[in-house]
């Protein structure tokens, strides 16, 4: 099975997140990873999810069926730009600390507290390049990580706003008259 | 009345606003305030009190699909609400626009485990079309706008409101001044002209053309520019289970029922067409049969108002998301005006019906079916009351057949001569055993001109016949039982007979004595055990001014055929048991 990076635009009402993840779950996949936030457009959330599956094109057609769902793309083809951030407390006694200070500056990651034995990292970057630091780091400690999973945006001018959905919503779909 | 209501008011006058006059269900405390109000509207809301939520939830879905209006069904919160998931399941599975209201726990105790609390709208989100929790009384107006909208366009389907006791009670001035804000909602009803076109060329080249009739065709009332299509072409028309009355049967191009319990002729016909025409049926494997072996040299035109259908389970060489009714008009219109360029599809059409008619004539013919040899030494064959039923169907007319699930269903299908759209309505998709006597009760309350024959097998019937009560009690004359009563899980024990050895593990079953259970509830009931008493209580039924029930205690082991075997090609059909031979 093939790993998909989903990018939907949703309207930001309760249980629409459920919904979404409903639909995965009833096919017994399992989700990588799940990232939601507001877009630019007020009352538009925009989800990047990050699942195995088979037919991806069923998926997206069944996502589509929910009322709250605006837009959903398949972008695991298209060129984009893929960004993950990742927390991560380090053990860290001062003999330590040189070490991880070079390396955290290898990676362009930030140490961003500084505690007795401890230090926490903020990495920011390609989901491999998370995945790289996390596995460089890990000889060292991690006492805790938290990772925000992947984040999606097509490049250049392609990809979907969120305002030409609700825009085009005026006027919502005619009601033809059922005759019998 | 000032503009002041409370909200159980506002839902009641929601409901009115958008022409419900009926609705199924069971008080409860969470509900109480919505009864409350209730009563106010009496004269325009009609309550019909049900013995069981999920009764209520069947009975909306037959008033649904008896006239494709809103059903509406009411349960209070908790095990009320638990109550109608089966319902709202199988309006899912057959898109059937039902609106469930349940009631719920006060605002401020909710996901607290109150009293009767149930999280209905999670438990319901992947079997309705939308769900809603309401939790101010300002927001009713606007949802149920909103839902009764989404329940009855599109591809129709169930959607439930659940509304805090709080929010009922609650004291608002409405806002009446609704405009829907769905972006993400947008039915597609107009085809997309081009493929239309697309599709017209490739009918025209055609040499073994088939149309399949699915419950679509129903839905968008388009019978009439069915057979004008149909007439048109020249065209073989196949009718799935919900497709059956799409088509008059009479018809000399209806040829029958496709899959699992099709007919042979029709089954034969799909696997050598070369281009099927499917419109608003979704391509179910109880119609397909194994999915990879189903009409492997037909290019397939599929028209369905849900995108998700196409090409789902079949490969489909032309799509149209289109509402079924506008997609044929649109083909009607595109048709060439020339009648030369219909001159090879109508030579070819003709020769091939020639060749399904063969088939037809060589593998049992509906006819032959009713009069098979292995029934000859039985006292009460099943296939004889069928007989007798469409007799008394045919010359009396003003009917409505409600099926439950099982092997009286499929007889059912096969059996009786079906010509009018909505006359056959039964559990497709959900396969819901109980769903008969409960949605024949929301049937007669939507055709009080009808006689609406509930037709169950003894298993279905036990499942929800309570609901004879309510049919008493609201006065409801025109319903008619037929119990095919053969002391088995009929279906089940079918397939443990062919398929495992005649193991019948949790088949057998017994029951009470169903005419005197009909008289308990103050029914006339009739006993009927030998072929010759069939037409008698059939008479007798009709004669009768008021709720009939007729107890056919039919042979035990009879089985449904054709078969095609699950997850086989519909090629492979099985005739007849292999020892009846």
């Amino acid at each position: 099975m093939k790993k998909h990076t989903i990018v939907a635009l949703v309207q930001d009402r309760p249980g629409v997140l459920s919904r979404v993840v409903g639909l995965i779950r009833r096919r017994g996949f399992n989700i990588e990873s799940l990232a939601v936030g507001h877009s630019e457009t007020p009352g538009v959330s925009r989800m990047t999810i990050v699942v195995e599956w088979d037919d991806v094109e069923q998926v997206v057609k069944q996502l589509y069926r929910l009322i709250e769902v605006l837009k959903v793309s398949d972008v695991t083809n298209d060129p984009t730009v893929e960004r993950e951030m990742a927390l991560m407390k380090l053990h860290a006694p001062p003999a330590k600390r040189p070490e991880i200070v070079a390396l955290t500056e290898v990676f362009d990651a930030k140490i961003v507290d500084v505690g007795a034995n401890t230090v926490v990292v903020e990495m920011t970057g390609s989901p491999s390049k998370v995945q790289n630091f996390i596995d460089v780091i890990r000889p060292y400690g991690i006492r805790e990580m938290m990772r925000t999973g992947r984040i999606a945006m097509v490049r250049g001018a392609r990809g979907h706003t969120a305002e030409e959905y609700v825009e085009s919503a005026n006027g919502h779909a005619e009601r033809v008259p059922v005759v019998n | 009345m000032s503009d002041k209501r409370t909200g159980a008011q506002v839902m009641c006058e929601a409901l009115i606003r958008n022409g419900v006059e009926v609705m199924f269900g069971i008080p409860g405390g969470a509900i109480m305030p919505f009864y409350y109000a209730m009563w106010e509207y009496r004269d325009k809301l009609r309550h019909v009190l049900c013995r069981h939520e999920q009764g209520a939830g069947h009975a909306a879905e037959g008033y649904a699909r008896a006239t494709g209006r809103l059903g509406v069904c009411i349960g209070t919160s908790g095990p009320g609400a638990t109550n109608l998931v089966t319902a709202i399941a199988d309006a899912m599975m057959d898109s059937t626009p039902i609106l469930a209201i349940t009631g719920q726990v006060g605002s401020h105790v909710l996901g607290k485990d109150a009293f009767q609390e149930t999280d209905i709208t999670g438990i319901t989100m992947p079997i309705t079309k939308h769900n809603y929790l309401v939790k101010r009384a300002e927001d009713l107006p606007y949802v149920f706008e909103e839902a009764i909208y989404i329940a009855t366009t599109g591809r129709p389907g169930p959607v439930l409101i659940d509304v805090t006791k709080d929010a009922q009670q609650a004291t608002i001035v409405p806002d009446w001044n609704i405009k829907l804000d769905l972006p993400g909602y947008k039915p597609n009803y107009r085809p997309n002209l081009k493929q239309v076109r697309e599709a017209i060329k490739l009918i025209l080249s055609a040499k073994k053309p088939l149309i399949i009739a699915g419950h679509g065709i129903i839905m968008s009332g388009a019978v009439e520019e069915l057979r004008a299509f149909a007439e048109r072409t020249r065209i073989p028309v196949i009718t799935t289970l919900h497709g059956i009355g799409a088509f008059p049967e009479d018809h000399p191009l209806s040829i029958g029922m496709p899959g699992m319990h099709g007919w042979v002729h029709v089954n034969r016909a799909i696997q050598e067409c070369d281009v099927l025409f499917n419109i608003g049926g979704r391509f179910d494997d109880r119609v397909t049969g194994k999915a990879s072996t189903f009409a492997p040299n037909a290019k397939v035109i599929h028209v369905d108002i849900d995108p998700s259908e196409i090409g789902k389970n079949v490969k489909v060489t032309v799509p149209i998301v289109a509402d079924a009714r506008l997609a044929l008009q649109a083909f009607l219109d595109e048709f060439p005006a020339d009648r030369e360029a219909f001159a090879d599809l109508h030579g070819h059409a003709s020769d091939w019906m020639e060749h399904i008619r063969e088939m037809q004539a060589k593998h049992q013919p509906k006819q032959q079916y009713l009069n098979r040899s292995d029934t000859a030494n039985m006292s009460l064959p099943p296939h004889d009351v069928y007989a007798a039923l469409t007799k008394a169907l045919n010359s009396r007319g003003n009917y409505r057949v409600v099926t439950d699930v099982g092997q009286h269903q499929m007889w059912a299908a096969q059996l009786i001569d079906w010509y009018r759209p909505r006359t056959h309505i039964t559990s497709g998709g959900a396969g819901t055993m109980g769903f008969a006597v409960p949605a024949a009760l929301g049937v007669a309350l939507a055709c009080p001109n009808d006689t609406v024959w509930a037709v169950c097998g003894d298993g279905g019937f036990q499942m929800t016949n309570q609901e004879m009560a309510t049919i008493v009690q609201e006065g409801v004359k025109n319903v008619k039982i037929a119990v095919i009563n053969n002391g088995y899980l009929g279906m089940v024990r079918q397939w443990q007979e062919l398929f495992e050895n005649k193991r019948y593990s949790g088949t057998p079953l017994s029951g009470p004595d169903f005419a005197k259970l009909a008289e308990a509830y103050y029914w006339k009931g009739i006993t009927v055990e030998h072929t010759s008493q069939v037409e008698a209580a059939i008479e007798e039924a009709y004669a009768t001014d008021g709720p009939v029930l007729i107890d056919f205690r039919v042979e035990r082991e009879v089985n449904v055929f054709p078969m095609v075997p699950q997850n086989k090609s519909i090629g492979e059909m099985i005739l007849e048991s292999p020892h009846s031979s």
